[in-house]
């Protein structure tokens, strides 16, 4: 059984760090402002909300589980409003660098 | 083979040496606190090192060091705050932010 | 080579990697970005030399706080036109030469540290179970080396009255305005939504600092984090800085310490030693007053000088 979670795990934390890279070569070779973002939380979210389920496995239950939840979620509100912020900054036309 | 202490202790001497090169070359007042504060996560990467490698009794490191970097760490910050609130100031009354030139002959009164 | 070695070199090569970049990058701003990623790199090295209290320390002040401030400033300074030229290159040789100097005399020092090294930790660990304590980084702070502990809570007083008193004439007593320049939604969502967790999250780090990972200057960092962020959405106002509260607050941190450190003369024989069975309590009560204390100092030091006249 352990082995079967430990392959679940595996799987899962490797499919996360392929959406991270996918978003970071989206980040480096997307020509705007507005695609890079795209790339960026797009991929990211998915590749940490990936690797968080794949690592559920392996933390002690409730309170690791709850944490590492916890701990995707904010990363995905954080993601969110970042997104926004530099979304509306490059429409308005300020330098996004 | 190179151990994980020895690793990144090379890595805080480069750190030191980047962080120093940057605060003697760049010309720009930000630039040159940005490079002190690269320099400082170096000297307290260092500490770390010295305190991993005074591990045991059951801890991982000696927290002698690593309570010393916590302490440094929050001092640097105040520091830096400082340094920043002096580099804006300065803007603010000179339009400029060099520091080796002299101040504009007029200097702006405040409202 | 084990696979943690290999994550450490792919680490150490990262960490070194940005921080040249940060250094060598034409763009303030981008600097600012490269050295908020240094930071969090450099919280991983924490981790990874079995320091998790550090880690958390340089995430939140050493990355984060110290982001934000040289982000606004670089924000503020984008306009400013440096009139200084970079230094010839005789000189920038020179300063690489010495820079190469001294990296590698601190090399062949981490080459030639004493084997075995010196350490602390057995007598930490010797005296950690009279102190009620679990986590000995805890321990140091608030017994071994309570002193500095009191010095550093200290001395981020004397730094905000150097901020302050960078007012303009007349400014003196008002209020830092700390805002985003064009507030909306999504900041607002998120200044109302995060505060509430983040309080939990600073408290915790901080109760929780007796036996685990945390303490005063972390959740402190938390809480100051969350004050900030409501302030730069423009949800609250920063309290003018003659409010007496406000100084009561900012100096209640090292006034506890300094009372229950004198009251240790008396009682335990010397000054900043906790009377016997009674050191927990007085810990906790110390890094409560502590993390308020360090919160707000830490986000008015974010927020710069006074700005409005006082009405």
């Amino acid at each position: 059984m352990s082995f079967v979670l430990d392959l679940f795990t595996m799987g899962a934390v490797l499919a996360g760090a392929l959406f991270f890279l996918a978003g970071t070569v989206g980040l480096l070779r997307f020509p705007d402002p507005l695609t890079r973002l795209h790339a960026l939380t797009k991929a990211d979210n998915l590749g940490l909300g990936l690797i968080v389920i794949g690592l559920l496995p392996q933390v002690a239950w409730p309170l690791g589980a709850f944490k590492l939840i916890a701990i995707w979620l904010m990363a995905l509100f954080a993601a969110t409003t970042i997104s926004q912020l530099m979304a509306r900054a490059a429409r308005d036309g300020e330098p996004v660098r | 083979m190179i151990s994980t202490t020895t690793l990144f202790g090379l890595s805080s001497a480069v750190l030191i040496g980047l962080g120093l090169f940057g605060m003697i070359v760049d010309p720009q007042p930000l630039r040159k606190i940005l490079a002190f504060n690269l320099l400082g996560g170096g000297v307290f990467l260092l500490f770390g090192v010295i305190a991993r490698r005074g591990a045991g009794a059951g801890l991982g490191g000696d927290p002698v060091p690593q309570a010393l970097v916590i302490t440094g760490l929050v001092v640097a910050f105040a520091a830096t705050a400082l340094a920043v609130a002096l580099l804006l100031r300065l803007f603010q009354a000179t339009g400029q932010t060099a520091l080796d030139e002299a101040p504009p002959p007029a200097p702006s009164v405040d409202p | 080579m084990t696979l943690a070695l290999a994550v450490d070199i792919g680490l150490a090569l990262l960490v070194l990697a940005v921080a040249g970049w940060t250094i060598a990058v034409r763009d303030t701003f981008a600097a600012v970005i490269g050295f908020v990623a240094y930071g969090l790199l450099l919280a991983l090295v924490w981790v990874r030399l079995a320091a998790p209290d550090v880690a958390l320390t340089e995430a939140a002040v050493g990355s984060g706080l110290t982001g934000l401030l040289l982000l606004s400033a670089s924000a503020r300074l984008r306009h400013a036109k440096t009139s200084a030229a970079p230094p010839g290159p005789v000189l920038q040789w020179a300063a690489g030469a010495l820079c190469i100097l001294i990296a590698a005399g601190l090399a062949a020092l981490v080459l030639l540290l004493p084997d075995p090294a010196p350490t602390l930790a057995p007598a930490a660990v010797a005296h950690l179970p009279a102190t009620g304590l679990g986590n000995p980084v805890t321990g140091v702070l608030m017994v071994y080396r309570a002193i500095d502990t009191f010095l550093e809570s200290v001395v981020l007083l004397p730094a905000l009255l150097g901020v302050w008193s960078l007012a303009s004439e007349g400014d003196w007593g008002g209020a830092p305005i700390l805002r985003h320049p064009r507030p909306d939604g999504a900041l607002t969502l998120m200044a109302q939504v995060l505060p509430p967790l983040g309080i939990i999250v600073g408290v915790y780090l901080c109760w929780n600092s007796a036996d685990h990972p945390g303490g005063a200057f972390q959740g402190g960092a938390v809480l100051a984090a969350m004050w900030v962020l409501a302030l730069l959405a423009g949800l609250v106002d920063a309290p003018p800085i003659r409010q007496r509260g406000l100084r009561v607050l900012l100096v209640a941190g090292a006034a506890v310490l300094l009372a229950v450190g004198l009251a240790g003369i008396g009682l335990a024989g010397a000054f900043l030693a906790y009377p016997e069975h009674y050191s927990k309590p007085l810990i906790l009560a110390i890094e409560m007053a502590l993390v308020l204390s360090i919160a707000v100092a830490l986000a008015l030091l974010v927020a710069g000088p006074p700005v409005r006249t006082p009405s």
